[in-house]
């Protein structure tokens, strides 16, 4: 038996109508099978050792490190095992009538909920709805930019913790915000994360949106970002996936809106034993619609990755533009990386492409460099770092990057020194 | 005074040998010239040297001041003093030459020097500088490349630099500023250089000292700057002529060689 049951979901604080939906999220997950390597999702996930048992919710506060950001937010919200910690919001954006903070207190909050996820529930997905404890919103209303990131700070703590953070982003008509949300987990710690995103972008908003992943290695996280993309509306979607012993993030991509687009990035580095596992959905609905994917990730030690994405072209999405690129640099033979690219395709007035690669460093990038005096490792760090270059240079959020690339360089220096 | 010693080279690619003995010795200051017709090997002499990866040194040495290089890694050979430009500068995206010349242990420059001698480079053979925060070679064209090789040369100042067909790829323009740039060196920092090329063009600014010519994997014959206009006038039948070169009809199986060149030139 998990403590996942309805009797503890409805143990979870909240107003009434957030009550009801956990318990009827938990009576779902409590006759659904939990998901198993049988199932071509899950197949080259190690979902079969996830024991369940382990877990129970995360029920309470733990402490958390203020864990330093080198990001100027125009508003932070602290999270900490799913819990609203504090808030603080600009007040040029709260006048302009930005919301910030905990969904349930949120007027309209009730009906932003699950507005988008609804749509492509999960096993994960439902389990979150069943014990999120504080919901966080970010409502930008029409017109209005926020200039500076909104930061969604998220810690996990607490052995044998199972947390679900929870996140609904809003861009109303015309409005323009960017997203940093970023988890981390108590080092050593068991910690099982199910964080769940949603992203609504109503007609000609723009949202850039930054998920940094570094939770400890002794993490397992399932995570769902799921997005409706309106008309002329622009994504720009970014994950950094650096931490979690098991790490998959699920990411869906609907552009519902004639003209939506969606950038979609990512990179990623495992070392060690980790395994990163990244799922893509590019779901064209309306017409001339596109969607740019690019995910490349390295991958040290005994570490995995695999890369799963989908093009989906549906009949009315004529003149669409899709593309997809997975590209995966190998440290070492006992590093391993698969890459499943798919189109689904029910339109012939369509521009689609796909292409990956899993391949270990160049031998004559590496030679150019070592003639020139420069020593294998620090070759293999400039050659790997050149590899990330090109998606950290396009991230959305810009001043997030020297931190990223503090952390990548020391996962590079750890990777590249354990190859002697 | 510095000097490079081949002695008795021998190196084989998938199996095939592809240098049979090569003996040549460059003192600092000196330009030799290796001339040799397409698929000779003459590239593949560049590379063993270097310490480029895929192949096989069946025998030999080569040394710099009587440092072994072979069995080094290339970055020691580079440190020990030399330098390869190459016929096809590989692309390295994501990193920029100065990221590059920062991480080399061939120069003992701090890096606002290197950025002063980068720059003080780039002027001297008409490179753009805003090549030089961009990924090496990346969208660069063939001269634009050729050009970023002599300014590694220029900042590196090592004591010998092969010149692996210099003049491909570059325009008579590119070719005069690199060659003269090249030239200067020889005489204001010693340079020792050996110049592997086709054509005796390159040799209008960069004077050869001696001039070799290279066949069937060794050095057939060697003479005076004479003997590159000789081979300018006549070819080399006179060496491969009577009996016939073996890899005209197979060309050399040189893994970094251009798959598109014309194996009659």
């Amino acid at each position: 038996m998990t403590e996942f049951s309805p009797d503890s979901a409805r143990a979870i604080d909240g107003p009434d109508w957030i009550v009801e939906r956990r318990v009827a999220a938990a009576e779902a997950v409590s006759v659904a099978d939990a998901p198993t390597t049988a199932l071509e999702e899950w197949r080259y996930s190690p979902i079969d050792k996830l024991d369940l048992t382990q877990f129970s919710p995360a029920d309470g506060l733990a402490d958390a490190p203020m864990v330093p950001l080198h990001v100027e937010p125009s508003a932070i919200v602290r999270v900490v095992n799913g819990k609203i910690v504090t808030v603080e919001i600009d007040d040029d954006i709260a006048s302009q009538g930005v919301t910030v903070g905990s969904l349930v207190e949120y007027p309209t909050g009730r009906d932003m909920l699950g507005d988008v996820a609804e749509g492509s529930p999960d096993y994960f997905t439902r389990l979150n709805d069943a014990f999120t404890p504080d919901p966080v919103v970010v409502h930008v209303p029409r017109g209005v930019v926020v200039e500076r990131p909104v930061v969604i700070s998220n810690h996990a703590s607490g052995e044998g913790r199972a947390v679900f953070p929870r996140l609904v982003v809003r861009l109303e008509e015309g409005a323009e915000a960017t997203v940093l949300d970023r988890h981390t987990s108590a080092s050593g710690d068991l910690v099982l994360s199910c964080p769940v995103a949603e992203f609504d972008l109503a007609k000609a908003a723009r949202l850039g949106y930054l998920n940094v992943q570094q939770l400890a290695e002794s993490a397992w996280q399932i995570a769902s970002q799921l997005t409706r993309v309106g008309q002329d509306a622009i994504l720009t979607a970014a994950t950094a996936g650096l931490g979690g012993g098991y790490a998959r993030t699920r990411a869906d991509t609907r552009l519902l809106g004639r003209g939506a687009h969606g950038d979609l990035l990512a990179l990623y580095f495992a070392d060690n034993d980790q395994a990163l596992d990244f799922r893509t959905y590019q779901d064209h609905v309306a017409a001339d619609t596109s969607s740019n994917l690019l995910y490349k990730g390295v991958l040290g030690g005994r570490s995995r990755s695999v890369y799963t994405g989908l093009i989906r072209v549906r009949p009315g999405a004529r003149g669409t533009n899709a593309f997809q690129t997975n590209r995966n640099l190998k440290l070492g033979p006992d590093a391993w990386a698969e890459s499943v690219p798919n189109l689904e395709i029910e339109n012939n007035d369509v521009k689609c492409s796909h292409a990956s690669s899993v391949s270990p460093v160049d031998d004559e990038q590496r030679f150019y460099l070592e003639s020139r005096g420069v020593p294998t490792d620090d070759a293999e760090r400039l050659i790997v770092g050149g590899f990330l270059d090109e998606v950290l240079n396009a991230l959305p959020v810009p001043s997030a990057v020297p931190s990223l690339e503090a952390a990548l360089a020391t996962k590079i220096a750890a990777a590249t020194g354990m190859m002697e | 005074m510095s000097e490079l010693v081949i002695e008795g080279l021998r190196a084989s690619v998938q199996g095939k040998v592809i240098l049979d003995g090569v003996d040549l010795a460059v003192s600092s200051g000196q330009v030799h010239a290796i001339m040799g017709p397409n698929g000779s090997g003459k590239s593949t002499l560049s590379h063993v040297i270097a310490g480029r990866p895929g192949y096989e040194v069946l025998g030999g040495s080569v040394t710099i001041d009587g440092v072994e290089l072979l069995g080094l890694p290339a970055w020691q050979r580079a440190e020990a003093g030399l330098f390869l430009a190459m016929q096809y500068p590989t692309e390295v995206p994501g990193v920029a030459v100065s990221d590059m010349l920062m991480a080399s242990r061939s120069t003992n420059l701090d890096p606002d020097e290197i950025r002063q001698a980068m720059l003080a480079e780039a002027e001297s053979i008409g490179f753009d500088e805003k090549f030089l925060e961009r990924p090496l070679n990346v969208d660069l064209s063939g001269g634009e490349k050729k050009r970023n090789e002599a300014l590694q040369l220029g900042v590196l100042k090592p004591k010998f630099a092969i010149l692996d067909e210099l003049d491909s790829g570059l325009d008579v323009d590119a070719l005069r500023m690199v060659s003269h740039r090249i030239e200067m060196e020889t005489s204001e920092s010693s340079l020792g250089v050996l110049a592997i090329t086709h054509y005796s063009r390159l040799f209008e600014q960069l004077h050869p000292d001696v001039v070799h010519v290279f066949a069937r994997g060794k050095i057939l014959e060697s003479g005076g700057p004479s003997l590159a206009d000789e081979l300018e006038e006549s070819g080399y039948e006179r060496w491969v002529g009577a009996d016939p070169e073996p890899t005209e009809s197979s060309p050399t199986p040189d893994p970094f060689g251009d798959p598109f060149a014309d194996p009659l030139v």
